[in-house]
């Protein structure tokens, strides 16, 4: 369950919405950012908060690839695979991601830090190949600059305050 | 450099703030037509420009605009469209960033144009800064009286929401955006009424792409027939934003002369190849055009000339492969994203579009068969059966393989490899 705070502040935001189903994006990403991915219970949540049906919120949650229906790391890298930043890699980003993180496409880290996920074209060819990682994009990328951006993300991690 | 309109407050470092747009002239165009204009006169004007949108259809924008009939009902819609997920293009993001209150005012002229109450600016995830950007570039706009309730103390109110989509191609297609607004499962819609009588919650609504948009505060300010006289070509209007990216020395954003001919761009805004490569092809507007050989440089990049070429302006996006980069491999990649992206709801799209990208990739890895050829011919043609424009689209890529490149393809099947040496795996493979 969500807490009641949070519960409160996404009906205002729903009841202030002209027509409530506009909101459905929004809810899905603030329960979302609350469980770390879009949980059963936050696909029942978000339906009673909509006034929809769990299986409408489900056609959309996997509709979306921005919405994570299993659990995902605290940093999801979306990695482009678009034709642009595809030009530019003897190995894609893809690979190289989950050859040095030592997953597969989907899974999370030991330390439950990193998730791969391959990404249409991210509208950032002219800095390709790139990656976007919880909405900031990074690049032109080199094997050598994707090692320095995990040390980056995993001291950011340990240094980063998170008042909850 | 040519003259810089929708650029002309970019700087490198960060994006253009609200006084250095207004001492450019900003928001004059918008306070002219309030106080001292009409509705009507605002679309005459556009029509008269020749403006047409930029979001890769073409479609003239005041015809567009005077689509929504007087008598229609309350509230009115506009969407600006910065979904932008056209692989290869980034313009809109550049100019977003780049001017954000040149965007806002050219929403709030269409706005009055067409009477609306209501903007919702549609942007895509991977461009949350931009779209935190607008959130706090909107509070300006409003403290300054430019949104709102009675605007400059007129009758006219109007406001504009961000509306964050959470990914997928199709929803830059204007009705699945619609659909995607309203909290429904983003399929197109075909059929029925235009969205400009049926839109939004059923209300006249425009959607247009930011690009276009941002055109019509100049063309207010400055005249239609500036505006027609910025284009190189005859028949075309105003400047282009081109997205320039691949093999070449400078890829970037770079505003120019609608109709400046392709080889012009590449070798001048984009500096020519990249370290001394040769031009083998290019896609002219992102993935969903057909590659465009060197016989096509000296073509003029505007939307008439390259239909009459057989050929699609799309996004302006410009694509560049040079001669180490095997085709074959690169249509898979396309393939991929199209057959990954599709909605699922018609068949041609849904299953058309995975086994081209089989019979491709077995191609590209040394299993192909020439019997494959006439068979993907004839997928092409099946594309075009589907319920809206997204096959078509898949499809120009594959036919620009087919008609330009027949050779390589065959020495694909003939060495019974990838002759660049390239060679795909499957995501299986990649595991072992």
């Amino acid at each position: 369950m969500i807490p009641k705070e949070m519960k409160d502040r996404i009906r205002k935001q729903i009841e202030g919405s002209e027509h409530p189903r506009e909101q459905v994006v929004n809810v899905m990403y603030a329960l979302q950012s609350h469980y770390g991915y879009l949980s059963d219970e936050a696909v029942i949540e978000a339906a009673g908060l909509l006034d929809m049906s769990p299986l409408e919120i489900e056609e959309l949650a996997t509709f979306y690839d921005f919405i994570y229906r299993e659990p995902v790391g605290k940093y999801v890298i979306h990695a482009c695979d678009g034709v642009v930043c595809w030009m530019f890699g003897e190995e894609s980003l893809v690979d190289y991601l989950c050859r040095t993180l030592a997953v597969e496409i989907g899974e999370i880290t030991p330390d439950g830090l990193f998730t791969v996920l391959p990404s249409v074209c991210i509208g950032y060819c002219d800095h390709a190949p790139a990656v976007l990682v919880n909405g900031r994009a990074y690049g032109p990328l080199t094997p050598e600059k994707v090692d320095e951006l995990l040390e980056q993300l995993r001291r950011d991690h340990f240094i980063l305050v998170q008042d909850r | 450099m040519s003259e810089q309109v929708l650029m002309s407050n970019y700087r490198p470092d960060r994006p253009a703030s609200f006084d250095e747009y207004r001492q450019s002239g900003g928001y004059r165009a918008l306070t002219e037509a309030i106080l001292r204009g009409s509705p009507r006169d605002v679309i005459e004007k556009i029509k008269k420009s020749g403006l047409r949108g930029r979001g890769g259809a073409g479609f003239p924008t005041g015809l567009k605009w005077s689509g929504v009939p007087d008598q229609a009902p309350f509230p009115r819609y506009v969407v600006p469209n910065t979904d932008e997920m056209e692989p290869g293009t980034f313009k809109d993001r550049v100019l977003v960033n780049g001017d954000p209150h040149m965007v806002i005012e050219g929403i709030t002229l269409a706005a009055y144009a067409i009477s609306a109450r209501k903007g919702i600016f549609f942007i895509r995830p991977s461009y949350e800064m931009d779209a935190e950007l607008i959130e706090r570039e909107l509070e300006v706009s409003r403290d300054a009286g430019f949104l709102g309730d009675r605007i400059l103390g007129s009758d006219f109110s109007f406001d504009i929401l961000v509306h964050r989509s959470a990914g997928r191609y199709i929803c830059g297609e204007a009705t699945a955006q619609i659909n995607a607004i309203q909290g429904n499962r983003p399929h197109p819609i075909k059929g029925g009424a235009h969205m400009t009588e049926e839109g939004l919650w059923k209300r006249p609504t425009l959607v247009n792409n930011v690009e276009t948009l941002a055109c019509v505060p100049h063309i207010l300010r400055n005249g239609p027939e500036w505006f027609r006289g910025l284009a190189r070509t005859e028949d075309g209007a105003g400047t282009k934003l081109y997205a320039l990216s691949g093999k070449i020395e400078r890829p970037g954003c770079y505003e120019l002369p609608l109709g400046t001919r392709l080889g012009e761009i590449i070798d001048g805004a984009g500096g020519g190849m990249r370290g001394g490569s040769e031009f083998k092809a290019c896609l002219p507007g992102g993935a969903s055009t057909a590659f465009m050989t060197k016989e096509f440089y000296d073509i003029e990049m505007d939307f008439d000339p390259l239909k009459r070429a057989g050929h699609r302006l799309g996004t302006g996006a410009i694509v560049v492969f040079d001669r180490e980069t095997c085709l074959v491999a690169t249509t898979l990649n396309l393939m991929e994203f199209f057959a990954r992206e599709s909605c699922g709801f018609c068949t041609p799209c849904r299953e058309g579009l995975p086994f081209i990208r089989d019979l491709l990739r077995r191609i590209e890895n040394g299993e192909g068969k020439e019997s494959f050829i006439p068979l993907l011919h004839d997928m092409v043609g099946y594309l075009n059966h589907a319920y809206c424009a997204f096959a078509p689209g898949a499809a120009a890529p594959l036919k620009g393989l087919l008609e330009y490149f027949p050779e390589e393809v065959l020495e694909h099947i003939s060495q019974k490899q990838c002759p660049f040496g390239r060679g795909e795996k499957t995501p299986e493979q990649r595991r072992e």
